[in-house]
């Protein structure tokens, strides 16, 4: 029975100093440990919660760039394009040009050949008359004795010499 | 290493057990033909004493005085445990300050006005002395107070650890301590209170944790004489009673209407609930008193009475076994040590809890 009866003298000094070690405790022990494990927890989640930021913004950056080096490819693509189209163009006009140089060209030395054709007939002409006025000479030398022969002879040359 | 240490406890305990049998022998060569009384021998062991009795040495006990402080009708009495010399048969009279006093089995007696020595009837009751307030420094208490210093010691360096390092991590004693800090916020407390309020009560549940299974391990260490202060009645109720006293003041509007009108049943049975919810208030500090009390007293008394065995038997072939399953049970103890201050607390935390719940129906 004596097992079971709380000695009043133990009671008070357990009393005592289990509020005596609380109050210590929690002031010198308790708060600083706690509040430690508390900011060091907070620490490591802010931190992960920082490192999910960087991966996001990481992936953010490697879509841009994605997207960049696509923009970027598609201009030069663009570019090669308008630059193939450049040549082309260049070369059709050159083409274009020379062409029109050509027939130019063509069109001059048709309009010269003309002019020297028509010089040519001109002294054609001339020499043809100079030829006619020597033969007549000759055919009035040769005929001018026969009358008729005479009249004869100058129909048929100039008959004979046509204008081509 | 953790081998070693069980040695030594069994050995401590084997010697212990051996230097008080000495000194039962001896009283019984004095008492005539007085068998070897286990009962007494663990008893003596389990309950309180008025001084720290260390060893027997031929024939003289050696032990630590402990100051002995009665409140009686005089008013405060102050003297060391030495006064009595060891008797604890009420045979040595101390006389302070006018007044005469006796011990018996281990208890404070004040003589009464013109006696001179204390006088028994057949049953061995004093009849002429009155037991005065004994605020005492008992083997109990002094072990208390070891207890705290160690445990002091403990969480100050483990702190200044905390504050040595830059980034809060804890070096040292302090990355022991730190597991079992938030073992006892994250197992007990937070699932048991919440996560809202469990704050309030981390410092109580953490120093009654602590407290509590530092004075299991203490009294089970048998050089400090097994002083068994957890397994003391006054000591648990004491811890019980605080305890009750918070969570009877952070009982909330909602925990009091479960007591007294237990919302969500008939009115007939709201009356049948009030009073075993009443009674429930009270059993709860009182479980816990007994469940702390009784098994490590048990604990104690079972490694004695299987170190008795030797000495009922008075045989030495027996010594094998007593010793192989006091092993056995002290091995169950040091884990027992640990689940008692445990259930305490997060039994603690479970009636917090119930007090500060809000209502949800």
């Amino acid at each position: 029975m004596d097992l079971v009866t709380p000695g009043f003298g133990l009671v008070f000094w357990t009393g005592l100093t289990f509020l005596f070690l609380l109050l210590i405790l929690r002031k010198f022990a308790w708060k600083p440990i706690l509040g430690a494990v508390s900011d060091r927890e907070d620490g490591i989640k802010k931190a992960l919660a920082s490192a999910e930021d960087a991966r996001k913004e990481m992936q953010n950056l490697q879509a841009d760039n994605e997207r960049i080096l696509k923009e970027a490819r598609a201009e030069r693509e663009g570019m090669l394009k308008e630059a193939r189209e450049i040549k082309n163009k260049m070369i059709d006009d050159a083409k274009e040009e020379a062409k029109e140089e050509a027939s130019k060209i063509v069109a001059q030395a048709q309009a010269s050949i003309e002019t020297e054709k028509k010089a040519a007939i001109a002294e054609l002409k001339s020499q043809v008359a100079n030829l006619s006025i020597e033969i007549a000479e000759k055919v009035v030398r040769d005929e001018l004795s026969n009358k008729d022969k005479q009249v004869k002879l100058v129909e048929s040359m100039l008959g004979e010499a046509t204008l081509n | 290493m953790r081998l070693s240490t069980f040695k030594t406890i069994v050995f401590s305990v084997l010697f212990l057990v051996n230097s008080s049998i000495v000194s039962a022998s001896e009283k019984k060569e004095g008492d005539n033909d007085k068998k070897f009384d286990p009962k007494e021998m663990i008893m003596h062991h389990v309950k309180d004493a008025h001084e720290f009795h260390l060893w027997d040495w031929n024939g003289k006990s050696v032990s630590i005085p402990l100051p002995i402080i009665l409140w009686t009708d005089n008013g405060l009495t102050t003297f060391m445990s030495s006064a009595f010399h060891h008797d604890d048969s009420g045979k040595e009279v101390v006389e302070k300050d006018g007044t005469k006093f006796v011990k018996f089995h281990e208890k404070i007696y004040q003589l009464n006005d013109g006696e001179n020595a204390a006088v028994f009837d057949e049953k061995h009751n004093l009849i002429n002395a009155s037991k005065p307030l004994d605020f005492s420094i008992t083997r109990n208490v002094f072990m208390m107070w070891v207890s705290v210093i160690v445990l002091l010691l403990i969480f100050f360096s483990a702190a200044r650890s905390y504050k040595k390092s830059e980034n809060n991590v804890p070096s040292g004693i302090g990355s022991f301590v730190e597991p079992l800090v938030v073992f006892v916020r994250d197992e007990i407390a937070r699932p048991m209170i919440g996560e809202h309020k469990y704050k309030r009560y981390m410092p109580y549940l953490l120093t009654i944790f602590f407290f509590i299974w530092i004075n299991n391990i203490f009294g089970l260490i048998p050089v400090l004489n097994g002083a068994n202060l957890s397994g003391n009645i006054a000591f648990t109720l004491t811890l019980a009673l605080f305890t009750f006293i918070i969570t009877t003041v952070s009982g909330n509007k909602n925990y009091w209407k479960h007591i007294f009108w237990m919302p969500g049943v008939p009115i007939p049975m709201k009356i049948f609930l009030m009073p075993i919810e009443i009674i429930g208030m009270f059993t709860k500090p009182i479980s816990l008193m007994i469940r702390l009390f009784a098994n490590i007293t048990a604990g104690h008394i079972i490694i004695l009475a299987l170190m008795s065995l030797i000495f009922i038997f008075k045989s030495v072939a027996i010594a094998p076994v007593s010793v192989a399953f006091s092993l056995f049970i002290t091995v169950i103890e040091i884990v027992v040590t640990a689940i008692q201050a445990y259930i305490f607390t997060i039994l603690s935390a479970l009636y917090f809890g119930m007090a500060t719940e809000e209502a949800h129906h």
